[in-house]
C-alpha cells in the first residue's frame, strides 16, 4: 500500500474519531450549541423539593420548555427556592400558572411541570410562581394514611 | 534456605531495576520528540498499523457489547417496568467504564503485543544496534513514533467503541425489543453530562493508551534477544497492560466519580 493511501486512511480514522466525539456531545449528552443563550429566569418556592436537581427538565403540557438552574434553601422561610431557565420564545406563561413537581414513571427523575392558568397577564423575567405544588412524598402519604389524617 | 531468601532478594532487585530502566527509557523517548516535520510520516505509518488496523476488532466488540448490554438491561429493567431507562444505562456504562477499559484490553492484545514482538525482533536481529552505529537514534526513529501512535490512537478507538456500542444498544433495544425511540435518547441525554461523563471517559482512555503503549515498547526494547525472550516479552506485555489498565481504572474511577 502506498504512502499516500496510508495517509488518507489515517486521516479518515482521525475524522471518524472526531465525528464520534461530536456524536457523544450532541446526541448522547444532549449538549446543544445554543443551550444557555436566549433564556429568562423564573423562580418557584416549594415546601419540599424532593429529588429535584439542577439540569432537570421543565415542561408544559409534556413539552420541555426549559431547565432547572439551581435548587437552594431560602434561609428566611425554610423553603426550597428553585430557579428555572425558560426558553425566551415562551414569554406568555399566564401569571396564575402553578409549578408542580412530578415524577416521570415510577423510578424516573423528578421534573417541574407548569400547569397553565387563565390570567390575561403573563409572568415577567425574574417573577416568582404564585402557587406551587411540592413533590409527592410516598412516606408522608403512607404516614398520613396510617395516622388517619 | 539462604539460597531461597537470596533468590527472593534478587527477584525484588530485578523488578526495581526494571522499573527504573523503564522510567529512564521513557524519559529518553520523550526527550527525543521534538522533530515534528521529519518524524511525521513515521507517526502516520504507526498510527495506521496501531490504530486503523485495530479498528475492525474494536468495531465488532463494541457492537456486540452494546447489544448484550441492551438485552441484559431490558431483562432486568422490565421487571420494574422501566425499560425506558435502558438508554441511560447503556450510555453511562459505555461512556464511563466499558468504552475505555475494554478498548484498552483489546488494544493491549491486538496492538501492544505486535509492537513488542516487532521491536523485540528488531533487537534480536541487531537492527537497533546497527541504527546506533549509523548515528540514528533508535529511540527517536523506532520507539517514539510507536509510543505516540498508541497514545493518540487509543482515545480515538475508545470513543468509536462507545459510539458503536450505543448504536448496537439502540439496534437491540429500540428496533428489536420495542423500547420507545424518544425515551431511549431522551433519558440518555438527561443522564449523561458531557464534562463529567464523556470527558472523564476520554481522560481515562488517554491514560490507558499511554500506559499500554509504554509497556509494549519497553517490553520489546528490554527483552532478552532470543526467540524465547521475545515470546515471554509479548506475554508480559499483555499481562502487565491488562493488570495496569484494570488497576488504574479503579484508581481513576475513585478519583473521578467517588465524591460521595
Amino acid at each position: 500500500m502506498g504512502n499516500r493511501t496510508i495517509e488518507i486512511v489515517v486521516g479518515l480514522f482521525m475524522i471518524a474519531g472526531l465525528a464520534a466525539v461530536l456524536f457523544l456531545a450532541l446526541q448522547v449528552s444532549g449538549l446543544s450549541p445554543q443551550s444557555g443563550g436566549d433564556r429568562y429566569t423564573l423562580y418557584a418556592n416549594f415546601n419540599d423539593s424532593g429529588g429535584l436537581s439542577p439540569r432537570g427538565r421543565v415542561s408544559m403540557a409534556g413539552v420541555t420548555v426549559g431547565t432547572i438552574e439551581s435548587v437552594t434553601l431560602d434561609k428566611k422561610t425554610f423553603q426550597a427556592r428553585v430557579s428555572l431557565a425558560i426558553d425566551a420564545d415562551i414569554d406568555n406563561i399566564p401569571a396564575d400558572s402553578a409549578a408542580v413537581i412530578r415524577t416521570s414513571g415510577l423510578l424516573g427523575d423528578q421534573y417541574i411541570d407548569i400547569s397553565v392558568g387563565g390570567d390575561m397577564e403573563s409572568l415577567q423575567p425574574g417573577d416568582t410562581f404564585y402557587s406551587t405544588q411540592s413533590a409527592m412524598n410516598l412516606e408522608r402519604l403512607i404516614g398520613n394514611f396510617a395516622s388517619g389524617r | 534456605m539462604t539460597d531461597r531468601i537470596a533468590a527472593l532478594g534478587r527477584r525484588g532487585l530485578d523488578i526495581i531495576a526494571s522499573l527504573g530502566r523503564s522510567g529512564r527509557f521513557l524519559a529518553g523517548v520523550l526527550a527525543g520528540i521534538p522533530r515534528p516535520v521529519s518524524g511525521f510520516p513515521l507517526l502516520v505509518q504507526q498510527l495506521y498499523s496501531v490504530g486503523v488496523l485495530s479498528l475492525p476488532i474494536v468495531l465488532v466488540s463494541g457492537l456486540f457489547i452494546g447489544m448484550v448490554l441492551a438485552l441484559q438491561g431490558y431483562t432486568i429493567l422490565s421487571d420494574f417496568g422501566s425499560e425506558a431507562a435502558i438508554g441511560q444505562m447503556i450510555a453511562l456504562t459505555l461512556v464511563r467504564e466499558l468504552g475505555p477499559v475494554v478498548t484498552a484490553l483489546l488494544f493491549a492484545g491486538r496492538a501492544g503485543s505486535a509492537l513488542t514482538a516487532e521491536i523485540g525482533l528488531m533487537k534480536a536481529t541487531e537492527q537497533l544496534s546497527s541504527m546506533e552505529m549509523m548515528g540514528v537514534d533508535p529511540l527517536r526513529r523506532v520507539i517514539a513514533p510507536r509510543l505516540w501512535a498508541g497514545f493518540i490512537a487509543m482515545p480515538v478507538l475508545a470513543v468509536i467503541f462507545t459510539v458503536v456500542g450505543i448504536w448496537g444498544g439502540m439496534l437491540v433495544g429500540v428496533e428489536w425489543l420495542g423500547v420507545f425511540d424518544g425515551a431511549y435518547w431522551g433519558n440518555m441525554q438527561s443522564a449523561v453530562n458531557f464534562v463529567d461523563d464523556v470527558l472523564n471517559g476520554v481522560i481515562k482512555s488517554v491514560v490507558f493508551g499511554f500506559v499500554c503503549a509504554w509497556i509494549a515498547v519497553y517490553q520489546g526494547y528490554d527483552c532478552v534477544p532470543t526467540s524465547a525472550g521475545i515470546s515471554s516479552a509479548t506475554t508480559k506485555t499483555v499481562v502487565y497492560s491488562s493488570l495496569a489498565v484494570l488497576g488504574l481504572d479503579f484508581a481513576l474511577t475513585a478519583v473521578m466519580f467517588g465524591d460521595f
